[in-house]
This record gives structure tokens, C-alpha cells and sequence, in this order.
């Protein structure tokens, strides 16, 4: 399982994964009874500097009811993940809640706007840029601010000085 | 048909994988006249397929590379945000939902339906993958195709002249596009999705492969 993701950056169902193999089914069978739950949902991540790291989701249930989970679920728990390996990086350079992202001039226009309580359409009017565009900075300065949605990036740009209203 | 392969499993389809960096070299080198690098064996590589990307190759009947794409996790190392920041109004584009597809690639005989067929496989990947956005790298004959098959990009910064200019722009998911590329490609969107599964090792319903633990 780990040699299948580590090297991919899809999101794997872990019923999606190559059991075939004895070994493989062993090694499920004793993690299972260590605790380990029959499903499991696997994200794959990519850092800068050729970092990487996996995040995963487990429980019990039946195929059903987690292909389902996954299904309704699957853009959160990407989310959730990215959040997990950017806290953990920040510890690891020990900078935790002290260093916050750098935003560029036009993700802090951006956000800016936001904070004002522009409209996207507003928002892209006053930029210059297309309304397309402009989500795709704000997803980017989202991601840097390791927010869950727009909301709540605005409020961390906010909290943390990054722009005044 | 389409085939979804990462870089590390490329040799496991020999034909294929030479034929598409053969026909990338074609494409980028001879004809569009870009500045990338052709090996000895005719190959055109770069420091972005040494990353394991995964690539969306049309196979055709004979086992060739008919057209490819490739895709980068924005996350990690793109040429977008490496080469192309000025034109991006400086904003690294770096998003777990926004993946970077370069490398456009069609065989000098491929036909009308191929093009198409790779669309259809970049919208299988957005979609199954929960992504909201591609960022790309395209010229101005991709952009054409594009617009031909009613999925433009939104174009955010262009640079160079004529054939050798280079545009990057976003794409993002647009289910009413599907008819369209779907009767384009001759493709349904069942024999779209049963490609998909297959590359992914997917099986349908309660898994024959399964672990039965109960």
C-alpha cells in the first residue's frame, strides 16, 4: 500500500488496491487485528522540495457505505490532508504559528477585496482579471493560508495582519 | 484508447512510451520550434517527466502513442510556477485541487477523434480526482482545438509570437462540454469511465479483489 502511493498523487480507495498477492493479504489480516479497519482512503502528497507524505482515513464498515463516504466526502478529506503536512512541516522548522505565508500583491488585491466585502464579480472588475481567474488566486492563497474555505482564509489573512481592511 | 500511466509504469507499454517521447519531440522541437532538449535516442524529455507525473495517452489500434498530456500536482514542482510567474501576475498557483497539465502532444497522424479523446480523459481525472481546476501550458494551434471543442481556456498570460508563442491558461470542469467531446472522441462515457477504471486497477461493485476479513 505505502509502495503504491508514495510514488502517485492520486487518491486511493484501499479496495482499489492490488490485494492479489499473499503477502499483501497477510499483512491486512495483522493489521487488522491490531486495529487497523478492512477500509481505508489513502491521499498522496506532494511538497515543495520533493517532499511528500500520505495521509489516511480508516474505519470499519461495509464496501458500500465507504465507497459512499469517499464519494461525498473526497474534496474535504484532500483538504484536511494538505492542512495535516503543512502543520507538521511548520513544526518540523520549528517556525509553528510564528512564520505565516507570504501572499503576492495580487493575492493580497484579492483577498483584500474579499475582506471588503466585494463580490467575486466585484472583485475581478477591480483586478482586471476574468471572475476564473480570480478563484484560481484565491484557491492559491487559500492553500497558503492552510484555510478550509474562502471564509475562513479571509479571516486568517485578517487575523494574522496579512491585510488590513 | 486512453490509457492513464505514471511515469514509473511507462515501461511497462515499451512501444508506447517511445513513441510518444518520439512524437513530443516532433511536436515541440521540429515543429513548434520550443527551446527543449531531444536525447540521443530521439526522445524529448525534461526535468518534469523525472517526477513521476502521470500522463493521459491515446494508444491506438497498433499499440502507438496517438496523444498524451501530462499532469504535475500543483503542490509540488510545476513549470508554471518555475518558468512561467510572470505571467501568472506573480501568484504561484500551488493548490491540492489545481493540477498542472503540459505537454499536449499529438502524433503527426493522429486523427480529428484524439484530440477529443484526451479531453475527455482530462475531464475523467478533474472529475474522479475531486479537482476543481488544470493550469496549462499550451500554443496557439492547442488553443484552437480547444476552442473548437467549447473547452477554452481562460487565458491568464501569454508570451512570444506566432506559433512559438505560449500561453498558460485554466480550465476548469464543464459537464455540458461532455456531449460534445464525447461524440467528438466517438467514446461513450461508459467506455470513457471503464478506461479510467482499468488504468486505476477500479473494479466495479463489491470488489472480486477484496480483502474478505469478516
Amino acid at each position: 500500500m505505502i509502495h503504491g502511493c508514495f510514488q502517485r498523487f492520486n487518491p486511493v480507495n484501499w479496495k482499489h488496491l492490488d490485494w492479489s498477492g499473499k503477502p499483501a493479504r497477510a499483512f491486512m489480516k495483522e493489521a487488522v487485528e491490531y486495529g487497523v479497519g478492512t477500509q481505508g482512503f489513502t491521499i498522496p502528497m506532494r511538497g515543495p522540495n520533493g517532499q511528500f507524505a500520505l495521509f489516511t482515513v480508516n474505519h470499519t464498515c461495509s464496501d458500500e457505505v465507504w465507497e459512499q463516504f469517499v464519494a461525498d466526502n473526497q474534496r474535504d478529506l484532500i483538504l484536511v490532508a494538505h492542512g495535516f503536512n503543512q502543520r507538521a512541516l511548520a513544526m518540523e522548522e520549528g517556525v509553528f504559528s510564528v512564520n505565516h505565508p507570504a501572499l503576492s500583491p495580487r493575492e493580497l488585491s484579492a483577498m483584500t477585496l474579499l475582506a471588503k466585502g466585494r463580490s467575486r464579480a466585484q472583485a475581478a472588475d477591480e483586478m482586471n482579471i476574468s471572475e476564473h481567474t480570480l478563484r484560481v488566486y484565491i484557491e492559491a492563497a487559500r492553500h497558503k493560508l492552510g484555510a478550509m474555505n474562502t471564509t475562513h482564509a479571509v479571516a486568517r489573512a485578517l487575523a494574522v495582519g496579512l491585510i488590513v481592511v | 484508447m486512453l490509457r492513464y500511466v505514471y511515469g514509473n509504469d511507462l515501461e511497462k507499454f515499451p512501444r508506447l512510451q517511445d513513441s510518444m517521447f518520439r512524437d513530443r519531440a516532433e511536436q515541440f522541437h521540429t515543429r513548434l520550434g520550443w527551446k527543449v532538449a531531444v536525447d540521443a535516442q530521439g526522445w524529448e524529455r525534461d526535468e518534469y517527466d523525472a517526477l513521476n507525473p502521470l500522463y493521459v495517452i491515446w494508444e491506438t489500434a497498433s499499440g502507438r502513442h496517438g496523444g498524451s498530456m501530462r499532469f504535475l500536482p500543483t503542490t509540488g514542482q510545476t513549470m508554471v510556477n518555475d518558468h512561467f510567474l510572470h505571467l501568472t501576475d506573480g501568484v504561484r498557483i500551488e493548490s491540492p485541487l489545481i493540477w498542472e497539465c503540459t505537454r499536449f502532444c499529438l502524433a503527426p497522424d493522429a486523427d480529428r477523434r484524439v484530440t477529443a479523446a484526451l479531453v475527455l480523459g482530462a475531464g475523467e481525472v478533474m472529475q474522479n480526482f475531486s479537482l476543481s481546476h488544470f493550469v496549462g501550458v499550451f500554443d496557439p494551434r492547442m488553443e484552437r482545438i480547444y476552442r473548437m471543442l467549447g473547452v477554452n481556456p481562460d487565458v491568464i498570460g501569454r508570451k512570444g509570437e506566432g506559433e512559438a508563442e505560449i500561453g498558460i491558461g485554466l480550465w476548469e470542469f464543464i459537464e455540458s462540454a461532455r456531449p460534445r467531446v464525447q461524440g467528438r472522441a466517438k467514446v461513450t462515457k461508459a467506455q470513457s469511465r471503464l478506461w479510467f477504471n482499468a488504468s486505476f486497477g477500479i473494479t466495479d461493485g463489491a470488489g472480486t479483489r477484496a480483502f474478505a476479513l469478516a
